[in-house]
């Protein structure tokens, strides 16, 4: 199955993109879906456990991904 | 009641007029500007980016919990995007309540909750020349790792 991952801010600087799609076992997790994230060049800036959203809600990191969910990882954020 | 995200100026008056009712005795207006130093660093001025479908939602869900924690509909709130300078607002919060208390407190917690929640991000700009964006120090990166020239 496929996810696009979504990332903004600080972690889109470090990964050098704001979007990529991730080919994931059926089942997968969020927490499956870091794991991968985090082996790509520059992610060694994320943090261990960043927070996440699927389809525009916060979610944990055992989340069971489906096809087609737009997973993002979300920096601290700073609004107001 | 209404909440959104804009990417030019916030009229202030406008949201104040939005929330006029006969029925209010208190009006509030919560304006949060761009400052020209944070920690200690001189700042020339912010950009603000969000995750924009989800802020959006985010922002309305905070609007509808203190709509029915304080008893009131008469809530707007406007978060600016985009490049801003110094004394720009990049939020208001307009409320308007019969009563001064609740109206207070509508509107704190309208701000807390998004600083906590909302998936919107600032660069600012300091006076060096650097920029950084704001909170990322909280990641695995030292914070004078995080700087970057711009």
């Amino acid at each position: 199955m496929t996810v696009t991952v979504l990332l903004f801010a600080s972690y889109a600087d470090v990964l050098g993109r704001g979007s990529l799609s991730l080919d994931l076992a059926s089942g997968a997790t969020v927490r499956d879906a870091l794991r991968e994230i985090q082996s790509m060049p520059g992610a060694e800036r994320l943090p261990m456990q960043p927070l996440v959203a699927v389809n525009e809600r916060y979610a944990r990191v055992d989340r069971v991904l489906a096809d087609g969910d737009a997973l993002a990882v979300i920096p601290p954020v700073a609004g107001g | 009641m209404r909440a959104a995200l804009v990417h030019r100026p916030i009229d202030a008056a406008a949201l104040t007029k939005e929330v006029a009712r006969h029925a209010n005795g208190a009006t509030l207006l919560f304006i949060g500007t761009v400052r020209d130093v944070n920690d200690g660093r001189g700042v020339t001025g912010i950009e603000y980016t969000a995750y924009e479908s989800m802020a959006e939602r985010e922002l309305a869900d905070i609007v509808h919990e203190a709509s029915a924690e304080f008893a009131t509909t008469d809530i707007v709130v406007e978060h600016r995007l985009g490049a801003l300078d110094l004394g720009d607002a990049s939020i208001v919060i307009a409320v308007a309540h019969p009563h001064r208390g609740a109206a207070y407190d509508a509107s704190r917690y309208v701000i807390e909750q998004i600083k906590r929640r909302v998936p919107i991000w600032k660069r600012e700009h300091y006076v060096d020349g650097t920029r950084q964006w704001v909170g990322a120090s909280t990641s695995a990166r030292p914070v004078t790792d995080a700087v970057e020239t711009g």
